[in-house]
């Protein structure tokens, strides 16, 4: 179990170092300076020259790629161009809007797919796994953001139930809440289809199995062999889904923060780019890529309490 | 049974339906974004601003933008832009994925490392790549194909190493080993040709991921300028509008969603055909 721990966060330590030289590299090749873009065009060379030095901009690339990864390690990011301000306060108040938003999603969408899919698989071919298919089909193939519009139209403009948009922070908790439940169910949706269709499959297999039939076979009801014998035992495959669909519950709170105007990291590293604040755009990705490391990280570690056979194994 | 029921029920193999159903809304979608080459109903960039925000069939078959553009031809001609993004990242994709899983699984030497450069890659979600990108080379058709490319090309690298490994184990390739050929000549002979029906499949739904992607780029306005008419854009722009002109968000996320939905039947149908593991398992 320990030595399984370890070669993951062996895993997890090269994955970061990787992403961490790709998003540097990155950084590094586009074109301009940050110096001169914060002073004009009307600076002059000593200026330019002291405000580089002061920024660090003039020690070598791997000093200031370590500097910079200490940095990540202490908190300390630098100072953002356009905002003045310690981007890593910046991270940290735009994240108290992203994760809980994430967060909400993911809730939503094991709500919506774990009782579907169980329902589906406890009757293949029934009326529940036509609807269960359908919801799975239609929910993967329809963007997020398109849901969030739709969302907006009916359920915030046409029935006034939901705020259409904005944030009004955490000192109000129950605004907040409803601020962010009409974004986490539009990220929810095409997550949700997909869990759906892996919690059928995966379920209607555990059915099969012989440990099932025998707890039939002893008496238990359809739904205790289910949800007590089948559900538990389905659930590696619904979580490692869980974990690769990271990446695209990121990239898609992006893409609902512009819709819904949340202040979070998305919206962050979207304006940032706008006004080419590039200190911001790299802590944004990194932060960002980390978590999908770390949730990954999570999830591996997560099959060990949920499945007793692989940690066994592991 | 009459003998036609009976010759259909013979040929009505798994995935049929999802075969038939993705492969004509594909062949629609293909056969929209071609014949938008040639004819549109009005020009796609044409303004006609005393006609704007009108409704479908008032003014053309799905009504004008706030510019006056009629929204069909927008439509049929954002066909073609998403498609074309999504076959080039795709094709970005499909290409240094099939490498690098095909090396991955010949020897041992790579594998460790190109498989941790993957779990790099796969980290980064296409919209995050595109900020940077954006950063580096400007918003535009480059910053979308490259960064929803970069994204699959560990999606194709896990598919190919996995299904490359297993063809490795075979005793054909045994023999054609004994027989004194090379790593690279068994790949290109043997490996390839046999990952090939799973790479197909694969390419077909990460199409449907792509047009997704690139939908979600251009309404961030991190995909082909204006005044190219897109999917993504023409969402962004019908925001300011939603209780004047609905029809401006229905129709593009109709035509996403009929577009990604075709392509995922595709993909299943032809994975219910060509893969092994599901044609065993249905």
């Amino acid at each position: 179990m320990l030595r399984h721990l370890a070669r993951r966060a062996a895993g997890f330590a090269v994955t970061f170092l990787l992403i961490s030289v790709l998003v540097f590299c990155m950084m590094e090749i586009v074109p301009g300076d940050p110096a001169s873009a914060m002073l004009g065009t009307s600076a002059t060379s000593e200026t330019l020259a002291a405000l580089r030095a002061q920024m660090g901009l003039d020690a070598p690339a791997l000093v200031r790629y370590l500097r910079w990864l200490g940095g990540l390690a202490s908190g300390n990011l630098g100072v953002s161009y356009t905002y003045g301000v310690p981007v890593g306060g910046l991270i940290l108040e735009r994240l108290a809007v992203t994760l809980p938003l994430t967060g909400l999603a993911v809730l939503l969408a094991v709500g919506i797919a774990l009782p579907l899919g169980v329902t589906a698989a406890s009757r293949p071919g029934g009326v529940a796994d036509g609807v269960a298919t359908l919801y799975a089909q239609a929910g993967i193939a329809v963007p997020n953001f398109w849901i969030g519009l739709l969302l907006i139209m009916v359920v915030a403009l046409g029935l006034g139930w939901l705020p259409a948009g904005g944030f009004p922070g955490w000192g109000e908790p129950v605004a907040a809440f409803r601020a962010l439940l009409l974004p986490a169910l539009a990220l929810a949706i095409p997550q949700s289809a997909v869990l759906t269709r892996v919690t059928r499959a995966s379920v209607v297999e555990v059915m099969n199995e012989d440990f099932v039939r025998t707890a039939r076979a002893k008496g238990a009801s359809v739904s205790r062999a289910l949800w007590r014998h089948a559900v538990p035992n389905a659930l590696v495959p619904v979580i490692t889904m869980l974990g690769l669909q990271i990446s695209f519950l990121i990239g898609g709170a992006v893409l609902v923060e512009n819709v819904f105007t949340l202040p979070g990291m998305g919206r962050l590293a979207w304006q940032a780019l706008a006004q080419r604040d590039l200190i911001v755009i790299q802590n944004v990705v990194m932060v960002f890529a980390t978590i999908v490391i770390v949730v990954n990280l999570g999830v591996d570690l997560l099959y060990t309490v949920v499945d007793p056979r692989l940690r066994r194994r592991a | 049974m009459t003998a036609l029921a009976l010759r259909l029920r013979r040929g009505w193999r798994p995935g049929s339906a999802a075969l038939l159903v993705g492969g004509v809304l594909t062949a629609c979608l293909v056969g929209i974004a071609l014949t938008s080459l040639v004819w549109t109903p009005e020009d796609p960039t044409r303004m006609r601003i005393l006609q704007k925000l009108r409704g479908p069939l008032v003014s053309g078959w799905l009504g004008t933008d706030h510019l006056g553009r009629d929204v069909a031809s927008m439509l049929m001609r954002g066909a073609f832009n998403s498609l074309t993004t999504a076959f080039a990242a795709v094709g970005l994709g499909a290409v240094l994925g099939t490498l690098a899983g095909v090396a991955a699984a010949a020897g041992p030497t790579f594998d460790a490392m190109l498989m941790r450069i993957c779990d790099a890659l796969f980290a980064l979600p296409p919209i995050l790549s595109a900020i940077m990108l954006g950063a580096l080379l400007g918003p535009g058709a480059l910053t979308a194909i490259v960064a929803i490319g970069v994204f699959m090309i560990p999606v194709f690298a896990r598919v190919t190493r996995g299904a490359a490994m297993q063809i490795w184990a075979r005793e054909y390739i045994m023999a054609a080993r004994m027989a004194g050929k090379g790593t690279a000549r068994i790949t290109l002979e043997h490996v390839l040709p046999n990952i090939a029906g799973q790479v197909i499949v694969q390419v077909t739904i990460q199409l449907a991921m792509a047009i997704l992607t690139e939908a979600g780029l251009s309404f961030l306005g991190l995909g082909l300028p204006p005044p190219a008419p897109t999917w993504g854009r023409m969402l962004a722009e019908s925001q300011t509008y939603l209780t004047q002109a609905p029809h401006l968000a229905l129709a593009p996320g109709l035509a996403i969603a009929a577009a990604v939905l075709g392509l995922n039947l595709l993909g299943d149908g032809l994975a219910a055909r060509l893969d092994p593991r599901r044609r065993q398992a249905s």
